[in-house]
């Protein structure tokens, strides 16, 4: 018998329901609102009250009211269908709601019931397996989906039946496993897993090694971040936060990207709804809708879901991830999830921590970040959930609790810079203040010095220590004066500023620009190298700006065109010549 | 608003605040709308059957043997047809001396747009005002809010941008604002003859503060009704949030609530973006297109209140006064319309995104050139360039009095290119150049 209650007290969306048996913390219950039932989630308890949070609007809720406890935590559902689908906070598939507006207890089922899957089978009968382990195999879009032996069975299990190959539906038995103690138990397409526990269905989760590439010149060029790795972007509103996380969604080179839009504008969830379906993913030629999920729980939804959305989206990242998929879990922004937990511990007149957030904020936010990973399955494959969240700091100050706790936790920090906005200079990624703290791992020097290129560790300590330089030069000049300083001062900044806007910048809305392989990057940065490594003589100040301007304008033409292409070379020599115009020496050996 | 029959009236009032009171009642709802000796009220707080209610209008003079009445809804407004043309206060009573409006009774503060129902935003809306159209283009289904300190006419310039705009209405949602502001709205829009157009709700200074939170509300629930129902174009004018956020603290101060940053409530962000995420393209070609005004504190944008709708809006518009050519411009630096990536060289000339973006770098390197001046030291040939040019940028494109067409703009920005600059030194894509600003001038050949 489940436990029952009913509503005594109501604040906003924090409900006091008195029950008549046992509820643990976390549990769902549901609000039997005139008819609609309210879906709600345990946040404290004392004595005959549970204190719940609704995922809705409490608007005309009465007192007496009956409430039902479901005696489990929030679940995800867990199977094929989730590729392409846009679901709100709490995994309801959102183009299943009818109309207009979003209706209170409108809940719909995250898969497709009656869709009938062609499955293989990958087990054998007599096959000894365990949580996680791979049973047979149905195609979603173009992803081989594992159907596993669900992650909540415990020890080990023999498959004593499994089906042949097939059309099935996702909740026809698949296979039936025998436990240690002989009893037999079914198994189907579908699980559920509670969101808010980390899925460890993996032999081993070593420091992530394998470079993962975006595309995008400022991170995989200056800061590079790997597959399993966890980096994050602070910046104040208007910097680029989302065009960045667009990008990356579009171009990085994962099996699945999952985007968390966690109290962000709702234009910007549309976007990719409308965009994502007719844009083509460079590296499958397939549209990418057919590798992302979304996440949408936008600003105006349910303040409630807010936190659920990101665990659920967690969830489903690991899901895939125990299949020997690469992943990347886009968080925007974790900011606003923070608040969401500040609201309710307001609410439940918790003592507050720095600027009203729960005490254990840093513990939430690390525990989350913990989640990623670079993981080998118990079968020796291997999968990767990469995540970077965005965070929105209040007055674009980066002191405030939540950008301090998520530094303590993701290894990449992307920071976003509101003067480099001001002046136009996008992606506006400080490429000095930000860090990548991979460039310390020896395992992935040695993985990047044998799939890239041999120096290329060395190329970007290089190119961050010019942009220091120039840095300071520039801050001579100030200082000083034009006339003030050497000449060589000058050089100094406008080869930093050839960095800058060679390699740097990076026009997000130019078909060729864009996206930049790893291959076109690594000539890039040896070509701004060696203009960097030449000496050049001039008469006075005044020559050097406009000689470097003229540089600067024909590498950008070299971004604007294909690679190797006709044009391309036409710039390069171009380039070549300008050099020769102004160069003293030979071009050294970098 | 009147009793009806059969209601149960209490009369038995057990604690009282400066903005609440508390009764022991049975059966209520959660937001429910009540009368307090006639004085509008509404359920925020039910714990058992002691329930709170906050009194829009203060509760001086309210005795513990009030009539209290429970109307048994959460506010609502009647909408239809007769709309046009009237002004409301904040519970949606006409103030105009007309007749009250006859309609389907609504709630205001209704659910959210599913967001996989909702369009992508593809219609420009041209200003004629460049700092606008050129820089920050508009788009319908926006939402976008004028930072500006309070000595800035801000409420002019999105009078202006309203009446060019031509959308079929035009909805004023006014909180705290002066009586002399609200009858200029009203001399405007009269003098325009786009009264049938306008829908008003006022809460000026004059009215209780904590009345204004209802006023957001209330227009956008007007314009759901005609955006959804009516398939029309909505401008919402929100003027000025600050205010509005200032009454959310004030009530949360009174509900003993920890403040965050700013002493505003926790919930500000949350608060706000329920009303500014009505902004909407609806599938069947209806629009809620918002324009707001949040009026900063000698410029301060990391206030809460400027930084949290900063977060929220697509955009923000900044105005200042350029001393140069002292006149009010749109700020190229700080203004951003993030939806005219939807529009710029797809609904416009092809040309317009890079000369837009270089126009302004030229700007900034000016800027530079200044603070040079400032600390005392010589200017290069191209400093001086850059300052010339940014003075004539200034006054033929940035300032608010402009009212050309966006092809105009564009070939007036090439224009000055020309003037001052070589292709180097603009660094626009050369097959652009070629076929829109193409010049052989002495800077070409120079350099």
């Amino acid at each position: 018998m489940s436990t029952k209650g009913k509503v005594k007290g109501i604040i906003a969306n924090l409900v006091i329901v008195e029950v008549d048996g046992p509820v643990s913390q976390n549990e769902i219950c549901y609000i039997n609102h005139r008819g609609v039932k309210l879906m709600a989630e345990v946040i404290r308890i004392g004595s005959n009250n549970a204190y719940i949070q609704v995922f809705e609007s409490t608007r005309g809720l009465k007192t007496e009211t009956e409430v039902e406890f479901t005696g489990h935590m929030l679940e995800a559902t867990l199977g094929p269908g989730i590729l392409s689908k846009n679901f709100d906070g709490l995994q309801h598939d959102l183009d299943k709601m009818e109309g207009i507006f979003l209706q209170k207890g409108d809940y719909t089922h995250p898969l497709e019931v009656e869709k009938l899957w062609a499955f293989k089978p990958l087990a054998n009968v007599g096959d000894k397996v365990e949580a996680g382990s791979w049973l047979g195999e149905v195609i979603e879009n173009w992803i081989p989906h594992k159907i596993m032996v669900p992650f909540t069975f415990p020890g080990s299990f023999t498959v004593k039946e499994v089906s042949s190959v097939g059309e099935y539906k996702i909740y026809d038995t698949i296979a039936t496993l025998e436990n240690v103690n002989g009893k037999l138990i079914e198994v189907n397409m579908v699980q559920k897993w509670p969101v808010k526990i980390p899925i460890r269905t993996y032999k081993e989760k070593p420091r992530p090694f394998d470079f993962l590439e975006t595309g995008i010149r400022v991170i995989d060029s200056l800061n590079p971040i790997v597959e399993g790795g966890t980096g994050f972007i602070p910046g104040p509103f208007g910097t680029g936060k989302t065009v960045l996380q667009h990008a990356l969604s579009k171009q990085a080179e994962a099996d699945m990207i999952i985007i968390a839009a966690c109290g962000e504008r709702a234009n910007e969830v549309v976007e990719i709804f409308s965009e994502f379906p007719e844009l083509d993913d460079p590296r499958t030629g397939r549209k990418l809708m057919e590798r992302t999920t979304i996440i949408a729980n936008t600003s105006n939804m349910p303040v409630a879901a807010r936190e659920a959305s990101v665990y659920t989206a967690m969830t489903i990242a690991e899901y895939y991830r125990s299949m020997g998929l690469k992943i990347l879990l886009l968080a925007d922004s974790t900011s606003r999830w923070a608040q969401a937990l500040r609201e309710m511990s307001n609410r439940m007149e918790e003592l507050p921590g720095p600027d009203a957030f729960p005490m254990d904020l840093p513990a939430i936010i690390s525990n989350f970040y913990a989640r990623a990973g670079f993981v080998y399955l118990n079968n020796n494959e291997t999968g990767s959930v990469t995540f970077i969240g965005t965070v929105s700091p209040a007055g674009g100050n980066l002191k405030e609790p939540v950008t301090e706790a998520t530094k303590k936790a993701a290894r990449c920090f992307y920071s976003l810079s509101q003067n480099r906005a001001d002046s136009k200079r996008y992606p506006a990624i400080d490429a000095v203040d930000s860090y990548s703290k991979y460039l310390e791992y020896p395992e992935f020097i040695e993985f990047v010095s044998k799939t890239v290129s041999p120096n290329w560790v060395d190329n970007i300590l290089k190119a961050k220590n010019i942009l220091i330089r120039g840095h300071e030069a520039y801050e001579q000049i100030n200082i000083l004066g034009d006339d003030g300083v050497p000449i060589e001062y000058h050089q100094v900044f406008w080869k930093s500023e050839i960095i800058d806007f060679v390699i740097l910048q990076q026009d997000a809305f130019d078909k060729v620009d864009a996206s930049t392989p790893i291959e076109r990057q690594k000539y890039m940065m040896d070509k701004v190298l060696e203009v960097n490594n030449t000496s050049f003589k001039f008469e006075n100040f005044e020559e050097v700006n406009p000689y470097f301007k003229r540089i600067i304008n024909v590498f950008r033409q070299m971004n604007y065109s294909e690679f190797q292409s006709e044009q391309f070379i036409k710039f390069e020599n171009e380039l070549k010549e300008i050099i020769e115009e102004k160069a003293v020496v030979e071009v050294e050996q970098i | 608003m009147e009793t009806t029959a059969f209601q149960k009236i209490y009369t038995r009032i057990d604690q009282i605040t400066k903005a609440t009171c508390s009764l022991r009642a049975s059966g209520i709802g959660n937001e429910e709308m009540a009368l307090v000796n006639d004085r509008l009220a509404q359920v925020v707080k039910i714990e058992g059957d002691l329930v709170t209610l906050q009194i829009f209008s203060g509760t001086e003079g309210i005795p513990t043997n009030a009539e209290v009445v429970f109307l048994g809804h959460a506010p609502q407004l009647a909408v239809s047809e007769e709309l046009s043309g009237r002004f409301f206060n904040a519970y949606g009573q006409a103030i105009d001396g007309g007749p009250e409006v006859e309609g389907k009774l609504v709630e205001i503060g209704g659910p959210s747009v599913n967001p996989v129902r909702r369009k992508q935003p593809s219609e420009l809306i041209a200003t004629g005002i460049a700092g606008i159209d050129l820089n920050n283009t508009l788009v319908t289904g926006q939402k976008i809010p004028f930072f500006a300190d309070p000595d800035q006419p801000y409420n002019q310039v999105m009078a202006m941008v309203a009446l060019r705009a031509k959308a079929d209405k035009i909805i004023l949602g006014g909180m705290g604002i002066t009586n002399d502001d609200y009858l200029f709205f009203k001399n405007v829009f009269e003098n325009a003859g786009a009264i049938d157009r306008i829908i008003s709700f006022v809460n000026t200074t004059e009215n209780p503060p904590v009345e204004r939170l209802l006023v957001p509300d209330m227009a956008l629930t007007a314009a759901e009704y005609f955006a959804a129902e009516k398939n029309q174009s909505v401008l919402v004018l929100l003027t000025d949030m600050t205010l509005y956020a200032d009454a959310l603290s004030i009530v949360s101060n009174r509900m003993d609530q920890i403040p965050s940053k700013d002493s505003m409530p926790g919930s500000l962000y949350s608060d706000l973006a329920k009303l500014y995420e009505k902004a909407v393209q609806f599938p069947n070609g209806g629009s809620i297109t918002i324009i707001a005004v949040t009026t900063l504190s000698g410029g301060d944008i990391t206030h809460a209140i400027p930084d949290n709708t900063g977060y929220i809006t697509e955009g923000q518009l900044f105005l200042r006064k350029d001393t140069d050519i002292g006149k009010v411009i749109i700020d190229p630096f700080r203004s951003l319309s993030r939806l005219k990536q939807l529009v710029i060289g797809k609904k416009t000339r092809e040309d317009h995104p890079q000369v837009m973006n270089t126009a302004i770098r030229l700007y900034a390197d000016a800027a530079n050139a200044k603070t040079k001046i400032e600390n005392g030291f010589d200017l290069t040939d191209y400093d001086k360039r850059t300052m010339s040019f940014a003075k004539e940028y200034s006054e033929k494109l940035l300032a608010i009095d402009i009212n050309i067409e966006i092809d105009t703009m564009i070939d007036t920005a090439w224009g000055l290119f020309n003037k001052y600059f070589s292709h180097a030194e603009t660094g626009i894509k050369a097959e652009l150049v070629d076929k829109y600003g193409k010049i052989e001038n002495e800077l070409n050949k120079t350099i």
